[in-house]
């Protein structure tokens, strides 16, 4: 039973959830994620993994309630358990002492960057995070980026919280700076992810990223995860999902990711009315 | 039709073809197209078997089934018998009456084949299955072996898995199966559509296992939730059986095939018969096929599933393309038979070249390139050769790969596990032992993408190894 233990809201729409899952809070490695369904009719949900409280047997999860599983999930309530839930799954963050190491975040990404933040701070590395939002209110798990860090940048889009400014804008000022960046993660929104590989390139600065595409069973069978990295074919599921930023063609992504979106508008407008035709026969 | 219908008249019983739904008809839902034998058409196909004393059909099946006694039963009325026979060799009849290749196994050898038409021996099987799943349903489970006190896991729950545990529970072990999808089947579930395999028929199967005792556990990935040494060292299982599967597909490595409406045949089965997304109301996405054109890469069962699942999902023109003939294709004779019947389209001795752009990143279109057949290869099929200058153009709304699968690289980094240059376990031939000590493996992990029989057939052989290899344990050292 994956029960879930807390639940809390932290921003419009977003939530974080513990839930009960001994075996993959056992194996979990910063950078790995999960693959869960909440009900049984709901679709496979990969998400990634913020952190793991092995005595307690729990993982934590940063959830945007943006699609209709990801809906299901967040309307599910403490002492519930959701259906299913597989993992950990995907390759570890690779950690080794690099030095510097600026972390960008943006959205429920910032999960994923906790995460291996986390884990390159006790490798002995020095971090600096940048974490970004649209506004004060999608600002997201501050205390726990700020326990963490060496230096915690956090910035909104219109500048109602913290330093106003993109991420990217940000982690050009560290350069302008002067900063010695040895080595940049970024985990958060595809054309976020593109800018910042486009900046680290022209100083140099080994990339990593950690890519988010459609998935259906998380473990290599169906390929829906597929993405061009240097050319080739790989699956982010079981290749992934960290990747040499330089090397990802995020372009072709960024379609595949947008590719069912019509549908999906389609199936959770039917799903609407279909609520709506119940609410008017309940009334 | 009396039991003692002389050898000479049962001869001139013509074979009798399956009822099934009308192609038209069945193009517009997912349900079974076989409808199966009545109890007549079952007798008088049964009266066919020429009882054969040397019975070459059965040494033709991969797990022996004994054919004619079988077949007997139902000529003399008594099905449940005829299930016992069946069941006996092949723990999964329902299954393999409708998804073995019977025309390469056992009705290839079947006498009557050689002046006429074969007894239909997997209808036989289906029928025989079908008819007596109530009744063996409600019968109390039999007595099991005293326990042994040993445990085995087996990974994946697909036919290799299913044979294999069958036995291992029948022989006094404890079984455990762990599975990574939430669904129990492996290729069965998510692999094969509705329309050829009904999923409450594996399930039915499933059940029958439960009913023995075995452990099934979904939501387990070994090598990540848990691993090979966890199992043994931790948990205590004496040994493992790994039927995991070829489950990593293919792709042609052509350019433009990271183009949006290009997708695996896994992908396009898995949204579709794992997640349903063939039902209204299933959450799961699947690109728009009303009046669409696609074309299927591939010529095997699972090309041939996707060409007619998409038929189903409303396309308009569906395309086998395949590089070499009609007569080298591996799909299942009765599938590329029900596929002609349903308007499936087939190109054959072509190959894809590259896919073209609509200026948007979707497909529009496939160029082809002509073949012709050269030198036989490996395989033994006959190789094809390009033909210079024959090149064309094909418009196309989807494509789906559908040119196999290697195995799945989840457990490739285990210690102690050997796989070969393809990708496959390493494993000792009469043994099925892989390099790791108490670990064996069958199926297509092993020989890579084959049949669900041969794939049950390891999956019984392995279980006979590994009680060989449990009961050494047993025994005092020196």
């Amino acid at each position: 039973m994956f029960e879930i233990k807390t639940k809390t809201k932290i921003a419009p729409d977003i939530f974080r959830f513990e839930i009960y899952a001994p075996l993959i809070a056992k194996k979990f490695q910063a950078g790995q994620f999960i693959v869960l369904r909440p009900l049984e009719s709901s679709e496979r949900v990969p998400l990634t993994i913020m952190k793991a409280n092995r005595e307690a047997g729990t993982i934590t999860l940063i959830v945007k309630a943006i699609g209709l599983s990801t809906r299901q999930l967040a309307e599910l309530k403490e002492g519930d358990a959701v259906a299913d839930l597989l993992g950990p799954l995907g390759k570890p963050s690779e950690i080794g002492k690099f030095g510097t190491v600026v972390v960008v975040g943006g959205g429920v990404g910032t999960a994923v960057a906790f995460a291996v933040a986390q884990t390159l701070k006790e490798a002995g590395n020095r971090i600096i995070i940048i974490s970004g939002a649209r506004d004060q209110s999608f600002v997201i798990l501050e205390d726990d980026l700020r326990e963490i860090s060496d230096e915690l940048i956090m910035a909104t889009d219109d500048g109602s919280y913290g330093v106003k400014g993109f991420v990217t804008e940000l982690l050009k000022d560290l350069y302008r700076k002067g900063e010695q960046i040895d080595r940049v993660i970024a985990a958060g929104p595809l054309p976020m992810m593109k800018l910042i590989a486009d900046i680290t390139r022209e100083h140099g600065t080994p990339t990593i990223v950690s890519l988010n595409p459609i998935m259906v069973d998380g473990i290599g069978m169906c390929g829906g995860c597929r993405a061009l990295v240097n050319g080739k074919i790989v699956f982010v599921c079981v290749d992934g999902p960290e990747f040499d930023a330089h090397q990802v063609d995020f372009d072709s992504l960024m379609r595949r990711n947008n590719a069912y979106r019509d549908i999906e508008q389609e199936k959770e407008h039917a799903c609407k009315l279909d609520a709506q035709i119940e609410e008017m026969k309940r009334a | 039709m009396p039991n003692d219908l002389p050898l000479k008249e049962r001869m001139q019983i013509a074979r009798h073809v399956m009822p099934a739904q009308d192609a038209q008809v069945r193009i517009t839902n997912f349900d079974e197209v076989n409808l199966g034998f009545t109890p007549e058409l079952a007798r008088e196909e049964a009266m066919r078997c020429l009882q054969c004393k040397d019975a070459p059909c059965s040494q033709g099946c991969p797990v022996h089934v004994h054919i004619p006694d079988f077949i007997n039963q139902i000529v003399e009325g008594d099905m449940l018998k005829a299930a016992d026979v069946l069941l006996q060799d092949n723990l999964l009849p329902a299954i393999c009456g409708r998804v073995c290749p019977q025309e390469k196994f056992c009705e290839s050898r079947c006498v009557l084949g050689k002046k006429g038409l074969p007894v239909a021996i997997g209808s036989l099987e289906r029928y025989t299955a079908d008819a007596t799943a109530n009744q063996r349903a409600a019968r109390p489970v039999g007595d099991l072996p005293p326990a042994t006190g040993r445990k085995v896991a087996l990974i994946g729950s697909g036919p290799a898995s299913l044979a294999c545990a069958g036995d291992l529970i029948r022989m006094g072990h404890a079984v455990t199966v762990f599975e990574a999808l939430h669904a129990f089947g492996g290729v069965l579930v998510y692999g094969i559509p509705e329309f050829r395999l009904p999923k409450r028929i594996v399930e039915y199967e499933v059940n029958v296992l439960r009913r023995l005792g075995v452990r099934f556990e979904k939501n387990v990935v070994i090598g990540m939730t848990l691993t090979l040494n966890e199992l043994m060292a931790d948990q205590g299982y004496d040994a493992v059986f790994i039927g995991a599967g070829a489950g990593l597909p293919h792709f042609l490595g052509v350019p433009g095939e990271e183009l949006i409406g290009i997708y695996s045949s896994n992908e396009l089965l898995t949204r579709v018969n794992l997640m349903k997304a063939y039902q209204s109301g299933a959450v799961t996405p699947i690109f728009s096929y009303q009046d669409k054109t696609v074309a299927v890469f591939g010529a095997g069962n699972t090309a041939l599933d996707s060409a007619r699942t998409a038929l189903r999902l409303g396309a308009k023109k569906v395309h086998i393309i395949y590089r070499r003939s009609e007569e080298e294709m591996p799909a299942r004779h009765e599938e590329v038979l029900h596929a002609k019947e349903e308007g499936v389209e087939f190109t054959f001795l072509a190959a894809p070249l590259e896919f073209i752009d609509n200026g948007q990143g979707w497909l529009k279109g496939v160029r082809l390139q002509r073949m012709q057949l050269g030198e036989p290869d490996q395989s033994g099929r006959r190789s094809p050769v390009p033909i210079e200058g024959s090149e064309f153009t094909m418009e196309l709304d989807l494509a789906v790969i559908a040119i196999g699968n290697s195995s799945n690289p989840l457990l490739r980094d285990t210690p102690g596990l050997q796989f070969t240059r393809r990708g496959t376990l390493e494993v000792g031939e009469n043994s099925l032992q892989t390099t790791k000590k108490g670990v064996f493996a069958g199926g297509d992990i092993v020989t890579g993408g084959a049949t669900v029989i041969s794939a049950m057939g390891a999956g019984r052989q392995a279980a006979q190894e590994i009680n060989r290899y449990l009961l050494e344990l047993n025994q005092p050292a020196g």
